[in-house]
Formats: structure tokens, C-alpha cells, sequence
């Protein structure tokens, strides 16, 4: 569904990504992990267009994307979920969600809109019953889910999602990362950024280990549990290791 | 729902129920599928329901060596053929060795036994392991490899031989647990020191794991010495795994024995009655964890006592004491058990060889050799060189052929071999160890 | 015939490329950081790892050698601790410098994956009681096999380099269907098997993985004739993974390289030039899963043509030429560049029989000679002068026709041959 390859991504005169390659096939979930500053969220916004200055190709269903924009891409059916939530906070939840499908009210029937609306509530109840309630007064956990619903309002082919476990507690993530899973079961194919490596790895098939910039790793989940590299980079720390 | 302890740390009430649980299913499914087991409980008119604690033990069967080479191939399989995965024989003599089945379970199982066994002397994924032992179809080499493996050790599989070779990995590699036979360390010493390098100041190693043949306490001692580590006893046989069925602790204090795995008599080897702890005999185990070949009471030929005390390490898998000796004359050459009567039954059925032989047992250097001093009938003597040559090599490659090692051969004259009115004395061990 | 792992040996060529390009730039990124041989190398080139987009640049990179590896021992060119590494592999050869080879726990699951798909690419299957007469030791590739077979599922019976005798004993007694040996150690086995007049009651062999060692088809043919089995050959070496590299599917045209964990190239192993699709060269890999020890293009010194065309058997990867020969038994006459096992071939077809023989190579004036010593034996040696000639003359001519070089077949006595070749295979008088 999604390739690309030798992207190089610049922040003015900074290069945050070294010529990247990853893809992800349809139906899959792949993580991406990394230490603060890998260029993790570069790559997300790289491929949602909102990156202004790079080089490289990113393919989406064979259309190359790389120098589209981001409204086009989200038309193509691509969703960002993104770091922090960046939820409206002043608006409700109901208004929210409804922000989310913008793209798509010229285009559809509004009662579909509304049913798919409808579909979000099943998926987090929570929500339906705060429906009228404030953005900014939810939950860390009911903010992501929020974030969440938001995205797929846009009936996404491919999600990305930039640290849904980011600050919450325990066992919130987890909740989180099952409704993560749930999504790929339901066949929505998903490239999962996150700092909590051992969460990645249990929901992911596959996972690239992105270090300043560049990839050093990837391959099965399964298999990058068992390197010490992925501790590393989750870490972000440099191990000098001793060999005598 | 109560959570299984590792039977490592049981306390001896559970571990005998455990043991007895255990016991009951394999007399089950031995007394269902193996004929000759079956026969011998019909034949002392015992059913697997008859064993209701361990000392019912007592009225089973034993099985012999014999026993189990006139079952092979599949005679004592309790599992169907597809659910096998491995096969290793032990160092039999004779053309039909003795054939040890495993399924996957069974590798696995054998495996877990010699994790724990290193894991009692401290061994970790911080250790780099070298296993000098036999790689093959004899259970020492592959069988502590999985162990070693599973344990996350760095594992150099380097076998046996190539010594000089195997000693620059140790040295490069730093090499600091080796697995290996006493006779073969003490070589390894000396290869070490003709290339000029210290066993003790040039090398990282810090424990080795002696087994596979029998060694005095003084020879383990030397050996500790001369390379500056500890050493610890490790027992086992091919019918039983391999090694892993007992392995000296810390405390080094005798062999514990895996009582989880294994029911452990002592035997008088003349009355077969069982002895108490402390006093010595032949060692019998019955296994309690075999899928494909499950033994009861198999008479392992080896001599020990059971410590009756309990280990200072707090584990209450009683121990053994190092192996005092065998209760037939058998005696391992470069790893490989030979019988002398096998010896002599292939003497024997040649015709020129007279009634007298004996069979010598020396090092030189690192190598073991056996040397087989045969009288010849007079008639085959013929004096002339060429003729005894060509026999000494008939003989040579007979002897070969059967025993799996070369023996020199030295032909003599009828009579040269001293005679004696009491039995006469045909093994000659100038080993010492 | 079952594929042990269609995902990736019947992968689409693009996607296969896609993951090529992925899994070698990390490796480049890793190696680059984690090895101060080949962090030099960039350097020097003033290469940098990002620089590589796509796999046709991967031959900007220099090579690595035999030398450099024996030169880096004992791990110099590990990528990891050693506290990651669980298992050390040695070059085999008991003198001269030893390559110490590192793999992680993963590099152990990668590499018996692809001992799996060899031996599932030669028909082994769960069902299969399989007998490795390999070199169990860290110097042999008996433990290759070993734990493929057992991904597999089949029963193993360990044989190690135990004698022929004793293997077949066990091979009967234990009804081994599938046997992995060498291609001379097979054809002892079938010795001894005639020898015990042993038949097919007796002896349940199906199958035979035979490596280690130049596998010709007529040395197919005899074992798979004197043993009754379908016999297929499989590359590997003890840098890289041995076995594992490639292997040989039924329909026997070549062995299929496991491109998801192998880049290979062909180069020109004079002017290092590498080669199109087709051409017989060197053979030079690059591991994209390797973490404890990665190569980049390294020269094995085997020579060979890879052929991309589509395989019967499904399998969409790129496939080998049955190794001709080594680069270090590469002649050169009169300019033109050829292998002993060349000559080998054609003599041995001609005359029915493998000979002894030795290319005895000499000059005069500024003509290079060449003449081809063959031992005499009762196989070779036909009473009629006439029958002698004209075979001779046969194979002077097929030889000028393949190879373009003149030479001269001489039949020389077994001591004569002895004492001239020294054992040789080549012996170089200029």
C-alpha cells in the first residue's frame, strides 16, 4: 500500500531523515520506533504532506505522493492520528468528530456521514456519552480514543498514529493499543509510531528501528524482541560496550 | 488455582508425590506398550495398579543392558515412529549399539535438565561456552549443547580434537566454561603449556564440567589447580538422556540427582536387594519423564552411595557420590565402552588365537591406547614376519571393526603369558587417573 | 513440491527489490556504525551509508576478502557485543588462519530458516527420517543441517563423520529416507551397501542433499543410480551460512539464492567489473539479516552465472549455475582464462570415466603449453592403441572447440603421475 524509498527530509538546514526506505502492505500493522528526536514524527508528516522540503519517493496504492498535499493525500484515504492528540479543545466531542469527515461533506451523503458517526460511538462508548461534553476536559485516555475517532471519520485506507500511549497511565495504553489491534483485525492497515517498544512489538507484524534519521533494523516483531539493538534505540541511549 | 513450582526447588513431601504421580503413568503406558515389560510384570503377576506408593518400586522388573540391545530397534518405543525426532546410541561395542529414541518433548526435557544443571554452578549468557565433547550420534555432545544454548550461553560447539585449534579459540575467544573429559583437561594442559602458553594467566576460564569416564577426587583436584578453576562432577548415560541425571552443586558435595526426572535405587548387584542410604552399590533409575523410551529400573552398571543428608545448598534432590567403579569390568578407551568380555568373545571366535590374552590399558602422551596380547596357536606360528604381519592386522581390523577404537596388537608364542590358578587377571589399567 | 516459505521465495520481483533496498541500507547504517573495518572503507571511498539508493549503487561499495575476514580474527568484524552472540561457527581447515563467524540468536533463527528451505527444496519433509554425515564440531556443517531438519519437523539421526560402514548400518536399522553427505561419501556409502548386498528391503533411501564438495551430473547420475534416490545439490559457505546460501529445486536447473536474506552479484574476478545476468564470474554476496557478522560484497571465490529466468517450481528467485570451480584455480593460457574442472568435464564424458589428472602448464618461447598428465588406471587404459588414439584426439578437440586452447593428452603410469604432479592439480612450469 505504502512505499518509500531514500526519502530525505529537511526542517530548514536540519536533515532529520537520511533516506529512509519502508513500506507497509496492505492489511498490515508495521511500527516505528525510535528515541525523541529519531525522526519518527518527520516520517508521519512526511508522508501526510506536511513536510514542505524533501527528496525521495513515497508511494501510495502506486500513486506517487511525495510532493502532494496533504488535503489530497487525506482524500487518497490516508488519516493521521498525531502526536499529542491535537484535538480542538475548545469544541466538543461531537464537533470533533464531525471536523474529522470535512473532506468529505461535499462529497457524500450526509446520512452516511451520520451512520459512520454512529459506527464510532459502538467502537468507543465513552464517547457517545460525552458527546456534548468539552475536548479539553476528557480524559488522557478519553482524548486519545477521541483522536482516534476523529481519524477514522475520515474512513481511512491507511492510518498512521504518532504515540497513542503517550502519557497515559498503564492501563489506559493498553486499552488503547487493543482498540489499535481491533482496527487491524477489522482490516484498516495502520504504521504505529511509539516509544513504548514492547507494546509495538506485541501489535505489530513488522517493525523498522529508525536511529538519527536512518533505519538500522527491520524485520519481523517477533524477531526484534529478541535484538539488543531495539533496546538501544528504544532507549536512546548510546551503550559503550565492553568487550574484555 | 495453584501455580507449579519448578520442581527444582519442591520440597521432598511434593517431590516424592510427584514422583509417584509420575511413576504411576509411565508404568501405565510401559505396561500397555512394551511386550517385554509387559511379560515381566505378568510374569511376577504385578499390575500397574499395584504400585500405590514408592515402595512398591521393589516388585517391578529390572531392565539390563542386555535387555535393551535384544530390543532393538523400536522394542522399548512407546510413542508412534512420526512423533520421533532424534536418534543417539550409546558407545556400544558390537555391530548393534544401543539405540536411544527421543521425541521432540524428550530433546526438550533433556535439554531443560542440563539448563538447570549449569545454572546450579552459576553459568549465564555472560559465559562462553566450549564443548569438547563428542558431537554425533553421542548423546554428550548435542544433548549439553541445547542445554548450553537454552541458557543463552555463547556456545563454541568445537568437539573433540583439533586441540591446538581449540586452544587458540579459548584463548581468543575467551573461553570461560568448558565441557570436557578429565583425561582430555589433563591434555589439554599439556598442549597448552608445549605452546607456550600458561592454563592459568593466558586463559579466561573459570569452570569446567568433567564427565563421561571415571576420575578420583585427586585427579579433579589437579586439574582445578592446574588451570586455577573449579570443577564440577557431571553424571550421565546414553540410556538416559545423556548428561544431566546428576550434577554437583556449589556446595560441591556429591552429584545431585534429578529425582524429578529420575527414581534412584542402590542395589546390592549380587542379592539385587536394595541398600539403604549411605551404603554403597549399584546405581538402578527408573525414568519419569521419557516419551518415546520410558526404563524402569534400569541396572546403570555404576557404583555409588546415596548421601542421606541434605545437600547445604537446599535443594532436596538427594545427591550420588562420584562414581566408585562399575560392577562388570567395563572400562571407557577415548570415550567408548568396552567390555572386556566382548573383547574376548571376539578373540575367541578367531580361530588362530589360543586361550590366553590380555588386554592393556596405557596413555601416552594424550592418547589412550589399548594394546590386546594375544597367544597364537602353535600351528599359526609360523615364524615368518610377513604371515604374523598379515594376522596381526586380521586381528586388527576385526577388533576395530567391532570396538569402534584401533588396539595395537602384539602376537606372542603359546605360554609367554603368565598363568595363574585363580581368575586370571586379563585387564592391566596402566591409566592413572 | 512443497516451498518451505512461499512469502519470501516466491515473492513478486518488486516487492523482492523493495525489501532488498530496505534491509541493506540498515545493514549498511548498522555496519557503518558498528564496524570499524567498514567505517574505514566508507571513509576512504568518502562514502557515506545514505548515499546507497538503490541496489544497482550497491557496486560502488569496494569488496571484502577472505584476507581481510582471517585478517580481522578473532572478532573484528563482529557488528555486536559478544554477549550477544550465542554461537561461534569456524571456518573449516584445521591450519592456517581460522575466520571466527558470530550469530546472534536471531542470526541462529535466520540461518536455520534457510536450511530449512534448502532441505525442503530437495524434498525433505516431516516425514523424512533424515542422516547427517556432516562434521558435527563448530568446523563442519553438520550443525546446519541439523537444525533445519529439525524446523522441518523430520526425525534426525545425527551421523557426524562416523565411517560408511556404520552409517549404513544405522541407516538400515533406522530406515533413514533422506541422506546429506558429500558427493564422495555418498558414493561410498553405496560401496558398502553393494558390498553388504543390501536392497531395497534393506535400505529406504529416497532423497540425498549433497554438498561440500564439486557435484558434477555424472557424479549425480552414479549416486543417484547406486543408491536409488533423487539426489540434489546446495551451496553454501561457513562465512556466510553453509548450508543455506541456495538450493536446488526438482526441476534441477540451477539453485534458487535466498535473495530475501542474499544480495548476490557476478563480478569479472580480473577487472572486478561486475557482470550482466547470464555470464559466468565470481559469485559475490551481501547478507541484508546478519547482525553479529554482516558482509558487503564479499568474494567468495566460486564461480558461477546467475539465471533470473521463471523456475517451474514457483520459486521467483534468481537461481545459480552449479559452482564451476574456484577463482584460485583459474588458469590463464595464451590469455585465455579457463578451470581445471573444465577440462575434467569434457574429458570425462568423452572417456566415460572422471580421471586423475593434471594440467602441467609450460612455456616455450612466448608460447604458453599445455599438457593434460592423466594417471593410467584400468578404467582409462583400453588394450587397442587405435581405441587410445582416437578418444585422445577426441578430447584435444572438444577441448580446442569449447575452450580454445591446444593441449596434449598424455597418459603417464601411477608412479610417474605421482612423482610429476606432486598431488597437484595444476602444476605451473612458467
Amino acid at each position: 500500500m505504502l512505499t518509500i524509498r531514500n526519502l530525505r527530509s529537511y526542517y530548514g538546514r536540519m536533515q532529520a531523515l537520511k533516506g529512509v526506505s519502508l513500506h507497509v502492505e496492505e492489511g498490515e500493522i508495521v511500527a516505528l520506533i525510535g528515541a525523541n528526536g529519531s525522526g519518527k514524527t518527520t516520517l508521519l508528516n512526511s508522508i501526510v504532506g506536511l513536510v514542505p522540503s524533501l527528496t525521495g519517493q513515497i508511494l501510495f496504492l502506486n500513486a506517487d505522493i511525495t510532493h502532494q498535499s496533504p488535503r489530497e493525500i487525506i482524500r487518497m484515504g490516508v488519516s493521521l492520528v498525531p502526536e499529542g492528540r491535537q484535538l480542538f479543545a475548545p469544541l466538543t466531542v461531537m464537533e470533533n468528530l464531525i471536523l474529522g469527515a470535512y473532506q468529505r461533506y461535499r462529497r457524500e451523503k450526509k446520512s452516511k456521514i451520520k451512520s459512520d458517526l454512529d459506527t464510532i460511538f459502538e467502537r468507543f462508548p465513552v464517547l457517545k456519552e460525552r458527546r456534548s461534553q468539552v475536548a479539553g476536559t476528557l480524559s488522557g485516555g478519553e482524548q486519545q480514543m477521541l483522536a482516534i475517532g476523529r481519524a477514522l471519520m475520515s474512513k481511512p485506507k491507511f492510518l498512521l498514529l504518532d504515540e497513542p500511549s503517550m502519557g497515559l497511565a498503564p492501563l489506559i495504553a493498553t486499552h488503547i493499543f487493543q482498540i489499535i489491534s481491533q482496527l487491524h483485525r477489522q482490516g484498516t492497515t495502520i504504521l504505529l509510531v511509539e516509544q513504548n517498544a514492547a507494546a509495538a512489538f506485541k501489535v505489530s507484524n513488522r517493525t523498522y528501528v529508525i536511529e538519527t534519521g536512518r533505519v538500522v533494523l527491520q524485520g519481523a516483531s517477533e524477531e526484534l524482541l529478541h535484538n539488543q539493538e531495539v533496546k538501544r534505540a528504544y532507549l536512546g541511549r548510546e551503550y559503550k560496550e565492553v568487550w574484555e | 488455582m495453584s501455580r507449579e513450582i519448578d520442581p527444582e526447588y519442591l520440597d521432598r513431601e511434593n517431590l516424592e508425590k510427584l514422583q509417584l504421580k509420575r511413576l504411576k503413568k509411565v508404568l501405565d503406558r510401559v505396561y500397555h506398550k512394551v511386550p517385554f515389560y509387559r511379560e515381566a510384570f505378568d510374569a511376577r503377576k504385578v499390575k500397574p495398579d499395584n504400585i500405590k506408593n514408592l515402595k512398591d518400586l521393589e516388585r517391578l522388573p529390572f531392565t539390563t543392558r542386555e535387555d535393551l540391545r535384544a530390543g532393538y530397534p523400536y522394542g522399548f518405543l512407546t510413542s508412534s515412529l512420526s512423533r520421533l525426532v532424534r536418534l543417539h546410541t550409546s558407545t556400544g561395542t558390537t555391530g548393534k549399539p544401543k539405540a536411544v529414541l527421543f521425541t521432540q518433548k524428550d530433546i526438550d526435557q533433556a535439554a531443560r535438565l542440563i539448563t538447570r544443571s549449569i545454572g546450579m554452578t552459576g553459568a549465564g549468557p555472560e559465559d562462553v561456552f566450549q564443548n569438547m565433547m563428542s558431537y554425533g550420534l553421542f548423546t554428550g555432545g548435542l544433548i549439553f549443547h541445547y542445554g548450553a544454548e537454552r541458557a543463552g550461553l555463547l556456545v563454541i560447539p568445537s568437539g573433540t580434537g583439533n586441540t591446538e585449534r581449540q586452544i587458540e579459540l579459548m584463548h581468543d575467544f575467551k573461553t570461560t566454561i568448558v565441557h570436557i573429559t578429565p583425561s582430555y583437561a589433563l591434555y589439554l594442559a599439556e598442549v597448552m603449556e608445549r605452546m607456550g602458553m600458561d592454563p592459568r594467566g593466558d586463559f579466561n576460564l573459570r569452570i569446567f564440567y568433567l564427565g563421561a569416564e571415571p576420575y578420583s577426587e585427586a585427579t579433579k583436584s589437579k586439574i582445578e589447580e592446574i588451570f586455577s578453576l573449579d570443577a564440577y562432577d557431571s553424571y550421565g548415560l546414553s540410556e538416559m538422556n545423556g548428561p544431566g541425571v546428576a550434577f554437583e552443586c556449589k556446595k560441591k558435595c556429591g552429584m545431585h540427582l534429578w529425582e524429578d526426572n529420575f527414581i534412584m535405587e542402590v542395589i546390592d548387584q549380587e542379592t539385587l536387594e536394595i541398600r539403604r542410604d549411605s551404603e554403597e552399590g549399584e546405581l538402578v533409575l527408573t525414568t519419569l519423564n521419557r516419551e518415546a523410551m520410558p526404563i524402569l529400573r534400569y541396572r546403570t552398571g555404576d557404583l555409588t552411595h546415596i548421601y542421606p543428608d541434605p545437600c547445604r545448598c537446599g535443594r532436596v534432590h538427594r545427591r550420588i557420590s562420584r562414581i566408585k567403579g562399575r560392577v562388570d569390568d567395563m572400562f571407557i578407551l577415548r570415550g567408548v565402552n568396552i567390555f572386556p568380555s566382548e573383547v574376548e568373545r571376539i578373540l575367541m571366535g578367531l580361530p588362530e588365537v589360543g586361550r590366553n590374552y590380555q588386554i592393556v590399558l596405557e596413555r601416552h602422551g594424550g592418547l589412550e591406547e589399548m594394546r590386546v596380547i594375544l597367544e597364537i596357536k602353535k600351528r599359526f606360528f609360523s615364524g615368518s614376519l610377513k604371515d604374523l604381519k598379515r594376522l596381526q592386522n586380521k586381528i586388527k581390523a576385526k577388533l576395530k571393526g567391532e570396538l569402534m577404537v584401533t588396539p595395537q596388537v602384539e602376537l606372542v608364542e603359546p605360554t609367554t603369558l603368565p598363568r595363574t590358578t585363580g581368575k586370571a587377571k586379563r585387564l592391566i589399567d596402566k591409566r592413572r587417573i | 513440491m512443497a516451498i518451505w516459505n512461499p512469502h519470501f521465495e516466491c515473492m513478486a520481483k518488486d516487492e523482492l527489490k523493495q525489501l532488498q533496498l530496505e534491509k541493506l541500507q540498515a545493514t549498511l547504517n548498522r555496519v557503518y556504525r558498528s564496524v570499524a573495518f567498514y567505517r574505514k572503507l566508507f571513509d576512504q571511498m568518502g562514502l557515506v551509508p545514505d548515499e546507497i539508493n538503490s541496489l544497482d549503487e550497491l557496486s560502488r561499495i569496494p569488496f571484502t576478502g577472505k584476507t581481510t575476514l582471517r585478517a580481522s580474527y578473532p572478532y573484528g568484524m563482529f557488528a555486536v557485543p559478544l554477549r550477544e552472540v550465542v554461537r561461534l561457527q569456524c571456518t573449516s581447515g584445521t591450519t592456517g588462519e581460522p575466520i571466527g563467524v558470530g550469530y546472534t540468536r536471531n542470526d541462529l533463527t535466520h540461518w536455520t530458516e534457510v536450511s530449512a528451505r534448502v532441505l525442503c527444496a530437495g524434498g525433505v519433509t516431516k516425514n523424512d527420517v533424515v542422516q547427517i554425515c556432516f562434521d558435527y564440531s563448530l568446523f563442519g556443517g553438520g550443525l546446519g543441517f541439523h537444525y533445519g531438519a529439525e524446523l522441518v519437523g523430520a526425525s534426525v539421526i545425527p551421523g557426524s563423520n562416523l565411517d560408511p560402514a556404520r552409517q549404513v548400518v544405522i541407516a538400515r536399522d533406522y530406515h533413514t529416507t533422506a541422506l546429506i553427505a558429500t558427493p564422495g561419501f555418498a558414493i561410498r556409502l553405496a560401496a558398502v551397501v553393494r558390498e553388504k548386498g543390501l536392497g531395497p528391503a534393506d535400505i529406504h533411501l529416497k532423497r540425498g542433499l549433497f554438498t561440500g564438495e564439486p557435484f558434477s551430473e555424472r557424479t549425480r547420475k552414479q549416486i543417484e543410480d547406486e543408491l536409488n534416490i533423487k539426489a540434489t545439490d546446495n551451496y553454501g559457505l561457513s562465512e556466510i551460512a553453509w548450508p543455506g546460501v541456495a538450493g536446488e529445486c526438482e526441476k534441477k536447473k540451477g539453485l534458487h539464492i535466498f535473495e530475501d536474506q542474499f544480495i548476490p552479484e557476478i563480478i569479472d574476478p580480473r577487472t572486478k567489473e561486475v557482470l550482466p545476468l547470464g555470464e559466468e564470474g565470481e559469485l559475490v554476496l551481501t547478507t541484508i539479516t546478519k547482525e553479529a557478522f554482516p558482509l558487503i560484497r564479499y568474494r567468495t571465490g566460486d564461480i558461477t552465472a546467475l539465471d533470473a529466468s521463471p523456475c517451474g517450481c514457483g520459486r521467483t528467485s534468481v537461481r545459480m549455475k552449479k559452482v564451476a570451480g574456484r577463482t584460485d584455480e583459474m588458469v590463464t593460457i595464451n590469455g585465455v582464462s579457463f578451470f581445471p574442472s573444465q577440462i575434467e568435464h569434457i574429458f570425462s564424458q568423452i572417456w566415460g570415466v572422471e580421471p586423475h589428472s593434471c594440467l602441467e602448464i609450460d612455456r616455450r618461447g612466448n608460447q604458453d603449453m599445455v599438457n593434460i598428465l592423466v594417471k593410467v588406471s584400468e578404467e582409462i587404459f583400453f588394450d587397442e592403441m587405435k581405441k587410445l588414439q582416437d578418444l585422445k584426439s577426441k578430447v584435444e578437440r572438444e577441448i580446442y572447440q569449447d575452450l580454445g586452447i591446444s593441449v596434449k593428452v598424455k597418459l603417464v603410469e601411477p608412479d610417474s603421475f605421482a612423482r610429476e604432479t606432486k598431488g597437484k592439480r595444476v602444476v605451473d612450469k612458467r
